[in-house]
């Protein structure tokens, strides 16, 4: 089991949902030489370091007074806020605050969207059996995998021609395109493993379907549709190709800022701000992600899907 | 893989006097499942089925522009598919309505080269992660103290937007950087030919490795013990348990995770598009189709649209092989994995 899981509450949620509990159920494996386990010891170091020490170096270079920038101590030398400041300031033309705003915006649009429609989709295609259950599930994963490039020029015309360009709406529309079907194929999968059997004796008891579904199942459904949310959330908060493109300086997210983030010189990079930035926008996901490990992992390999 | 498990009501009740009234339900299940369908579908139409139907249109018109040939102003037109051969075979239209070699310079002569330099960082990239991922997802299958830390820690580069990646790695390559000073050499990362490319491959491992890891210890997490302790009872050696045992039983989401990747990586776009810029070694060394189609967007739609067509193209083929001569059945594969555990 893991150490950091999140609250208690968190876990009994999650296991309550996870396949009634099988997960309690994982063997502790073969017990091991000492010689095995070091060399276990060893890798599983190797893989934290890996994993951790490129963000780690963005958050200490975020700290780091400009000036030694390029200082290679391990650690927070020559502390400072100012990096966050430059990153805020609108002076140089960048407009991190704004584009902030813009993603909760965006992400929480078209989260809504996805959930909302996704939802239903995702009731039938895991508990109701018609024709071309199989064919429509191809689709819905076919479109999460559709390359967005092949979307864009169409798009880039068509809202030039009805003004959208740079508009909200322009830039929630196509994330659509990823968004539902990586909901709709999540829940699925979700729904597969809920209690069922309490909706069948909801309507033992005289319940509509539609009756079971709202009293019975939707509450049992919310950790899967939280989960869900989050990860929705997150591949629109990662979303570049296609907001590089469409958005203007008014309404681009923060992926676009910080790519395009600009320096008081006109060819030198401001590294130090633009860690500043990234910090900023990927620790509270970090933090997120970490609190909701178990969940988000059981959503990511049952969805298939990359941020 | 006890996937029926879940009965139907209606499907359970073959007493022949009900016959009729579960033929009804049935028909009625079939009903609400279209309405609870139906608004997914259309917002699908909406959002992909209109732009590729309008990007095939699209890529059979003519831009309106200057004659690459004569250097007169002209309207767009039917193309028929000389959109198409302007990128696989660097023709441009001429005047006369017939082609010529296109002048250099042309985004047309990069085709093939963004095609090779696409193929290169997938091949690369799927491969590396596929080895490491298993290793990773191997290591994490194990019992030990702080394995909920080395799942924690695997979920950061997953969760970092690949832009902020693609900066983060820019300063980490940048020639006074971390890279060079650990190394203790000065190779130009972000713009030799080489370098550059394998900056991007390394960036994109660190970035997706975990999710190509936690896949397959879903898999793994499936191999029950006792398989293992039957093989060590016959006396396999620790190889032939990895060859034999779980390489076989791992294959299903082994390909899916594998599928997945290579259908990302066809389509990468970010990293290499902030990391060098687009560009790197002579200007287009890290230039992936994804890119190529970006570039063309605001030099002519029709001819943009051709090429995001080609690109579309590819990807369903290479997808359509790898599902029909190696086997990855992606929906079974996860059903069966969610019965598993999690």
């Amino acid at each position: 089991m893991s150490a950091i899981a999140g609250p208690a509450s968190t876990r009994a949620e999650t296991e309550g949902l996870a396949a009634a509990g099988t997960r309690a159920k994982v063997k502790p494996r073969r017990r091991r030489g000492t010689a095995q386990g070091i060399r276990t010891g060893i890798s599983a170091l190797v893989i934290v370091v890996w994993c951790l020490a490129p963000f780690y170096w963005m958050v200490v270079t975020a700290f780091r007074d400009v000036g030694f920038t390029f200082d290679t101590t391990p650690w927070i030398t020559h502390f400072t806020w100012d990096n966050f400041a430059t990153a805020f300031s609108t002076k140089l033309g960048n407009h991190l605050g704004q584009a902030l705003l813009n993603s909760l915006f965006i992400g929480a649009c078209v989260t809504i969207i996805g959930l909302l429609v996704g939802t239903f989709a995702a009731y039938a295609l895991a508990r109701l059996d018609f024709r071309f259950k199989g064919i429509v599930l191809g689709i819905i994963l076919g479109a999460s995998m559709f390359p967005g490039v092949a979307l864009i020029t169409p798009l880039f015309q068509l809202f030039t021609n009805i003004g959208w360009m740079g508009q909200y709406q322009a830039l929630i529309l196509p994330e659509i395109s990823f968004v539902l079907p990586l909901t709709v194929y999540t829940l699925t999968s979700f729904f597969r493993e809920m209690p069922w059997d309490l909706e069948e004796a909801a309507r033992i008891d005289g319940c509509t379907q539609a009756q079971a579904f709202r009293k019975i199942i939707l509450p049992l459904a919310a950790p899967a549709v939280f989960t869900t949310a989050i990860l929705a959330f997150i591949s629109s908060w990662n979303e570049y190709l296609i907001s590089s493109q469409l958005s203007s300086d008014a309404t681009q997210p923060v992926t676009v800022a910080i790519a395009s983030f600009a320096g008081s010189q006109p060819h030198q990079e401001p590294y130090t701000a633009v860690m500043a930035a990234g910090t900023i926008v990927t620790v509270p996901l970090v933090i997120l992600v970490l609190i909701f490990q178990r969940r988000i992992v059981a959503g990511l390999t049952a969805g298939g899907v990359k941020g | 893989m006890s996937a029926p498990e879940i009965v139907e009501p209606a499907a359970r009740a073959p007493k022949p006097p009900v016959r009729a009234s579960a033929k009804k339900v049935k028909r009625g299940e079939r009903r609400v499942a279209l309405y609870l369908i139906a608004p997914t579908i259309v917002l699908l139409a909406i959002v992909i089925g209109y732009p590729v139907v309008s990007a095939i249109i699209m890529s059979f018109q003519k831009d309106a522009g200057l004659d690459s040939a004569t250097g007169m102003f002209v309207q767009g037109g039917f193309a028929g598919f000389s959109n198409y051969a302007h990128w696989l075979f660097q023709q441009c239209a001429t005047t006369g309505g017939g082609t010529a070699a296109c002048p250099p310079g042309n985004l047309g002569s990069q085709f093939w080269n963004a095609t090779f330099v696409t193929f290169f960082f997938t091949v690369v990239t799927v491969v590396l992660e596929t080895v490491l991922g298993m290793w990773m997802a191997f290591i994490m299958n194990r019992t030990f103290k702080g394995r909920g830390l080395v799942r924690a820690a695997i979920l950061v580069p997953w969760a970092i937007p690949t832009a902020v990646t693609a900066k983060l790695w820019f300063f980490i390559f940048s020639v006074s950087g971390i890279a060079n000073a650990m190394l203790n050499t000065q190779i130009l990362w972000t713009s030799d030919e080489w370098a550059s490319r394998f900056a991007i491959i390394i960036a994109d491992t660190w970035k997706t490795t975990p999710f190509m890891a936690l896949l397959i210890l879903a898999g793994l997490q499936l191999i029950p013990e006792e398989v293992y302790e039957a093989a060590k009872v016959d006396g396999a050696t620790t190889f032939q348990r990895f060859w034999r045992v779980t390489l076989p039983l791992v294959k299903p989401a082994l390909m899916v995770a594998v599928l997945f990747r290579i259908l990302d990586a066809l389509r990468i776009y970010d990293l290499p598009a902030i990391l060098t810029g687009g560009g790197g070694g002579t200007g287009n060394a890290t230039t992936t189709l994804s890119i190529l189609v970006v570039d063309q967007i605001r030099q002519g739609f029709n001819s943009a649209s051709a090429l995001s067509t080609i690109t579309f193209l590819i990807i369903f083929i290479v997808a359509f092989i790898f599902v029909r001569f190696l086997g990855a059945n992606v929906v079974r594969t996860q059903e069966s994995q969610q019965k598993g555990k999690l």
